[in-house]
């Protein structure tokens, strides 16, 4: 099959999407030919200007700029070693670290956690492997009700429907000409409702090892159900990972969130975690009108002062503001530490954690509107 | 205009000054004859471009911001009801085509689509719609062509010039992505901000633009909800010039004008502590 040759010049470039998609950037055939008039469009003159039309046609993502510009080297000046190899280990793109290249730095003061940098020697780092659970069918039936169980808004898009926002003026005319142009009735359109974005916000810290695993697969189950959901993990830091949640196979999954989670079983800077996540617009954007579920146990190491001034903020973008706690399963708790004393006005719904099951009621539990 | 380097020199004399990938990538946007998709955080001039572009190219600019629920009738056309209701009521028994070009309420897309020449598309902030829009968009972007059910597929005569910005609220679809040359705006570097500055603010004395250029750039830094952008950035350095001139000593004016930069209480109230001696150190 190998009739069609290309010319010689051309190989190089087109090799390079396949070196490109053997580490994980994804290229399309038709990006590689845009590729090749772009070089030639441009002369090229330079190796800049190969490296332009590569960034341009073959639109690598901004956290992969790194990796992606070790590669380039390495296929076409050669440059293969350090620079390949360390990027290559950072490849994950999952982390808050992620939005670097965009200018964006999370919180980088001496105290305060460097979310996604290379963990310090004093933060506990350990890999885990994420058993198989035996709440499969329960989180099974979640995936079954929840689609018409999560909270729902009205949306901003236009369907058919019986209580009136505006005349369905298309559908009115066609009904008419059947009529000679006499119109006999008018169709309506009302607002298509729309499922509210679910963020979790998952404590992987030491205290909460026991059900880390639990959280992850409850996790997956929401990812899949819903619509839109983002899914954060933090402990000592802060890492996305949504995109792993995403994969269809529920082990799969929680393998490569598994892998991309480096802070397992550490202490827990809740505080630090949260303005991290809040400092990302891109991040911050996922809580406006969400609903926030965050499973933690709420014991932050040190004062709190920064863990209720964000919270209060959390508090005010989000629809709702759940938190869910393992300690809530004994019938004695109530929320007496001064952390969660201090969070308390600003959430709407305080549940307990300890099983999938109440996770999911806590998940789906319907709060009153918050008062002022 | 046949190398980047010129397009950039245009986009210089329109006021915008575009780095080397960026004008490279608007260069390859417009000789592929392929849409430009921009991302990057608020506030680092994606809009601007398109404006300079239409500018450098003589074109008008039809925007279309995007937002949630837009739809066919908000994007692509509309179909003029009332006229053609009285339309039918007056032809009487005559035949009557209610479907033809008088009937039909251009919308931005199809007004680009239809006028290639003279005209530049902007879609600004994409990551505000929803799913159902970016696949309409597809079919715009990849062949240029709108199907109109009671029509027929209008398609252009040449390519018009498109460019599609976002903020990265959310992550657009991968064949959006593909069917675009794409370029990711960062925050530029102190040097290249300070002649912005002196580029859109008239008058800015060099001293001025590198001082402010500075301390947006160490803000930047901060975990701040909202961090300044470059227009923050002009604005800043035009209070810090205005105020300078009325006769407020120098490094203090930065504080008194803080505002311009900053415009949340929260970040306002988590800086105070620091500002004072970030804006003494980079005023110095």
């Amino acid at each position: 099959m190998n009739d069609v040759l290309l010319p010689r010049a051309a190989v190089p470039f087109v090799a390079f999407a396949t070196t490109l998609r053997a580490n994980g950037i994804a290229v399309a055939p038709d990006q590689s030919v845009t590729f090749l008039a772009a070089v030639e469009l441009l002369g090229p003159r330079s190796m800049g200007d190969i490296r332009r039309a590569a960034h341009a046609t073959l639109a690598p993502p901004v956290e992969q700029h790194a990796l992606f510009d070790a590669l380039f080297d390495a296929h076409f000046l050669g440059a293969k070693g350090q620079a390949l190899e360390s990027s290559m280990s950072e490849g994950e793109d999952l982390r808050v670290q992620e939005e670097r290249a965009g200018g964006f730095e999370p919180p980088e003061s001496d105290d305060i956690n460097e979310a996604g940098e290379v963990a310090t020697g004093s933060e506990a780092l350990s890999t885990r492997h994420l058993a198989p659970g035996d709440e499969t069918a329960l989180l099974s039936r979640f995936s079954r009700i929840a689609p018409g169980a999560l909270p729902r808004r009205p949306g901003y898009r236009r369907v058919p429907a019986k209580s009136r926002v505006s005349f369905d003026l298309r559908r009115a005319l066609r009904l008419a000409v059947r009529n000679d142009g006499e119109v006999m009735r008018l169709p309506q359109l009302g607002r298509k409702p729309r499922q509210r974005n679910v963020l979790l916000l998952i404590d992987v810290s030491g205290s909460m090892k026991d059900r880390s695993d639990a959280n992850l697969r409850f996790a997956h189950a929401v990812t899949r159900a819903a619509d839109r959901c983002e899914v954060f993990t933090f402990g000592t830091r802060l890492t996305r990972v949504t995109r792993a949640l995403k994969l269809k196979d529920r082990e799969q999954a929680l393998a490569a969130a598994a892998a991309t989670v480096s802070d397992w079983d550490g202490g827990t800077r809740i505080g630090d975690a949260l303005t991290a996540f809040l400092s990302v617009p891109r991040f911050g954007g996922y809580a406006r009108g969400a609903v926030v579920v965050v499973i933690s146990d709420g014991i932050e190491r040190g004062d709190h002062a920064a863990m209720t001034s964000t919270v209060a903020k959390l508090a005010t973008r989000a629809w709702r503001l759940k938190w869910l706690t393992p300690l809530a399963a004994d019938s004695r708790f109530k929320p007496e530490t001064a952390a969660l004393q201090s969070i308390l006005p600003f959430l709407d719904y305080l549940g307990d954690a300890s099983t999938t099951e109440r996770l999911i009621d806590g998940l789906l539990t319907a709060t009153k509107e918050r008062a002022a | 205009m046949d190398r980047p380097e010129k397009l950039a020199e245009a986009l210089r004399a329109a006021f915008y000054l575009a780095d080397d990938s960026l004008a490279t990538a608007a260069y390859l946007s417009l000789a592929l004859g392929k849409p430009l998709l921009l991302e990057g955080v608020p506030g680092v001039g994606k809009t601007e471009t398109a404006k300079a572009l239409s500018g450098v190219l003589g074109r008008r600019l039809i925007r279309l911001q995007c937002y949630e629920g837009i739809d066919v009738s908000a994007a692509l056309y509309e179909w003029n009801y009332p006229r053609q209701m009285l339309a039918i009521r007056q032809a009487g028994e005559n035949p009557v085509d209610i479907y033809s070009d008088e009937f039909l309420i251009e919308r931005p897309m199809l007004a680009a689509l239809r006028a290639p020449h003279d005209a530049v598309l902007l879609i600004d902030e994409i990551d505000r719609s929803e799913h159902e829009f970016e696949a309409l968009l597809l079919e715009f972007l990849s062949d240029f062509t709108i199907s109109i059910p009671e029509r027929g597929t209008i398609s252009a005569r040449e390519r018009p010039v498109v460019i599609l910005t976002s903020n990265r609220t959310r992550e657009l679809h991968e064949a959006l992505r593909r069917r675009c040359v794409y370029h990711y705006i960062a925050y530029p570097d102190p040097e290249r901000e300070a002649r912005i500055i002196m580029m859109r603010a008239s008058g800015i004395a060099e001293r001025t633009a590198r001082a402010v250029a500075a301390a947006v750039g160490r803000l930047r830094q901060e975990p701040l909800s909202k961090p300044p952008g470059i227009a923050e950035a002009v604005d800043w350095a035009e209070a810090v010039d205005l105020l300078g001139k009325a006769g407020a000593p120098w490094p203090e004016v930065f504080m008194r004008s803080i505002g311009v930069a900053l415009k949340d209480q929260e970040d306002l109230s988590f800086m105070a502590p620091r500002l004072d001696a970030l804006l003494a150190e980079v005023a110095a």
